[in-house]
């Protein structure tokens, strides 16, 4: 073959795909998620990921939105915050998406939203709950509450419910959102009249917790907070078991994964995290979307899969109020969402760009979760 | 009191772990004068060939002795076999190269072991079966001894014991140490140089077979990244002790993880990290050789 067949052939095929490109665009609308699919905290963007699917399978069966099936590109971003920023860029400029759904972790949405901010395209985050992620701009929204709710949940919680006095906090620094969680309960466990012993540290991807644990168990605390993410809550259950340390421990929604159990095993039960819905709940908007997810996937939702379906569903309704689709008109009609009936509660999006709603605490028991209270703004 | 006894405890059994892996590299080092960074991904390999063999034989519920046995035996095998196939087909084409190419090869053969694992056996965690019941089994105070710690303790001991006899009183061994101290005078008094390094290669595999056979008994979490800092850990312990030399990796591994411990336990996990390449640092300063190993003038 010539070199000018060659040339004349990628011409011919460069320009079949661009006219491809231009039929998919016109009858379907663009979404993007970016997730980690893979990695250390796999089981929060698959859950997610799952959660979205279903939403937009719903939405498509029933004819979609003005007229136009949905489509979802996924970007997998490892878990690393840097492919994080570099799968948005890629969703915004290559793939053309009109809006963006994403990350669980606050770290990585952080890192993701300034891009989307810069482009005109809004943003949900289905479960990225520090503080400062949608104070990044007026396009960057999420359906769940925020650390400060969760510190504050769980430090009544452990002085009303437990009668803790004394508390321990271990805490992932480096992990905004852990760190976040920690100062809040800090604060407001003291407010509420108790006191903490130790304040120690440890890194995500750590796997020996023995001396921090030996340390934290001479002081003796009612209940250890460790607002951390699964992997490692994991571990620190068992190796707290092995070295005799009874007090509960307490988490937030970075807990929540099949995982927990898995790694845990048996040392996991009896300790106590919030959370974003329970699967015990009579709701039934809960009870027919449990149906539904187990139908599909074989597996019962946890909060991250319930808290993606409702993050698409929040932009689907968005996109049907819109005058016309385009991403400032989108962007407009979510932050008018109000008293949306979610599988997660009852979500108003507020001037902040956060949703306004009530957190659960749950007990682990196996691969079960124990409804315990539900605690209120 | 009681707290540094319980730190004392953990980090033997963190040392030990340490120690078995420093080990790898610090043979290699002795034979090729090369820093084998395979080694830890070797590591890896083994702790999964662990994981699915326990599935496949449906000993992943039923802990016990011959559970970790078995386990050892097939972790340690596979290592072997890898490390071989890595020595024969990256590093015996390189061995008349400059070291710095043979170094580059090593770094690359990790990477593609760090990276084929990720796609083979997928990025996401994995949970390491029950490999033992663990209990207590001496109790003073609130201080606890348990069976896990003393059963890594006792694994690292033995293997450690059966190494040193196989370096000093079998006849392989007597080969090892003249091709280490000059592979072409070895080869000239009749010494099979190329099976002498093969076998290097195996010893010191296995022992990284059996620490990831006991990281996995201890820290019930296997990933394909999970080598690269335990690797970096135990070479700072193989340069510590001196690199090069058995007993300095023995010593530098648990040095490293007292050291380890007690920084975490009464500073802050923070520095958990900057400690170890603290001491790579001052070593290297202060004393390069390491605390064992002999400071040797360049043949030229």
């Amino acid at each position: 073959m010539t070199k000018m067949t060659t040339f004349l052939m990628g011409t011919v095929l460069a320009l079949g795909m661009t006219f491809l490109g231009c039929t998919k665009n016109d009858n379907m609308i663009l979404v993007g998620e970016f997730g980690s699919l893979t990695g250390g905290q796999a089981t929060f963007g698959i859950s997610t990921n799952k959660g979205i699917k279903m939403a937009l399978d719903e939405i498509n069966e029933k004819g979609g939105v003005k007229g136009k099936k949905i489509k979802l590109i996924t970007e997998d971003n490892q878990g690393k915050t840097e492919e994080a920023a570099a799968s948005v860029t890629r969703l915004i400029t290559q793939n053309k998406v009109i809006a963006i759904i994403g990350e669980v972790a606050s770290g990585r949405s952080k890192a993701a939203a300034p891009i989307a901010q810069e482009h005109g395209i809004p943003m949900i985050s289905p479960s990225s709950t520090n503080p400062d992620v949608t104070k990044i701009g007026d396009y960057i929204f999420r359906v769940c509450f925020i650390d400060p709710f969760q510190g504050f949940v769980m430090a009544k919680f452990a002085t009303e419910n437990l009668k803790a006095k004394k508390a321990a906090i271990m805490r992932s620094v480096g992990n905004e959102y852990s760190v976040g969680l920690a100062d809040v309960f800090a604060a407001d466990f003291k407010k509420l009249g108790g006191e903490i012993v130790a304040d120690l540290s440890y890194q995500d991807n750590d796997v020996d917790f023995k001396a921090q644990l030996t340390q934290l168990r001479s002081k003796a605390p009612d209940v250890i907070f460790v607002p951390g993410y699964y992997t490692e809550v994991g571990l620190i259950a068992q190796q707290a078991k092995s070295l005799g340390i009874k007090a509960p421990l307490l988490g937030g929604d970075g807990w929540d994964s099949p995982k927990l159990h898995e790694i845990g095993k048996e040392a996991i039960n009896g300790h106590y995290f919030s959370n974003h819905y329970t699967t015990e709940s009579t709701d039934p908007v809960v009870v027919e979307f449990i149906k539904k997810f187990q139908e599909k996937y074989k597996e019962t939702p946890d909060g991250l899969a319930a808290l993606g379906y409702d993050a698409a569903k929040v932009l689907a309704q968005a996109m049907e109020r819109a005058p016309e689709l385009n991403s400032k008109a989108i962007r407009d009609e979510i932050a008018k969402t109000k008293d949306f009936v979610g599988v997660t509660g009852k979500i108003t999006i507020n001037a902040e760009r956060n949703a306004v709603k009530s957190a659960v605490v749950v007990q682990v028991d196996g691969p079960k979760r124990k409804y315990v209270t539900t605690i209120s703004p | 009191m009681q707290d540094f006894l319980q730190h004392m405890i953990n980090g033997l059994s963190l040392g030990s772990i340490y120690a078995l892996i420093a080990l790898g590299y610090t043979m290699v080092y002795g034979i090729l004068q090369m820093i084998n960074f395979a080694h830890s991904d070797v590591y890896m390999v083994g702790a999964f060939a662990a994981f699915y063999a326990a599935k496949w034989l449906g000993i992943e519920n039923s802990p016990g002795f011959s559970t970790l046995i078995i386990l050892l035996l097939v972790s340690m095998i596979t290592c072997s076999l890898l490390a071989l196939a890595i020595e024969r087909l990256a590093y015996r084409p390189l061995r008349k190269a400059p070291k710095l190419n043979i170094l580059i090869t090593a770094i690359g053969v990790s990477l593609l072991l760090e990276y084929s694992g990720q796609v083979i056996f997928g990025a996401d965690p994995k949970v390491f079966p029950e490999v033992l019941n663990d209990s207590i089994l001496a109790e003073i105070g609130i201080v606890q001894l348990k069976l896990s710690d003393v059963t890594v303790l006792g694994v690292s001991i033995v293997a450690m014991l059966v190494l040193h006899w196989l370096i000093q009183s079998t006849k392989v061994g007597k080969a090892m140490r003249a091709v280490s101290l000059n592979a072409n005078v070895a080869s000239l008094l009749g010494i099979n140089v190329n099976r002498i390094i093969s076998f290097t290669f195996i010893i010191g595999s296995s022992l990284a077979g059996i620490g990831s056979v006991l990281v996995g008994m201890k820290y019930p979490k296997i990933e394909p990244l999970m080598g690269m800092m335990i690797g970096l850990k135990a070479f700072v312990a193989a340069v510590l002790g001196g690199i090069g030399s058995v007993p300095g990796a023995v010593l530098g591994g648990i040095m490293m993880g007292l050291s380890e411990e007690m920084v975490v336990g009464y500073l802050s996990s923070t520095y958990r990290d900057a400690l170890a390449f603290g001491i790579l640092i001052v070593v290297l300063i202060f004393k390069p050789s390491g605390l064992f190993g002999k400071s040797s003038v360049e043949k030229v």
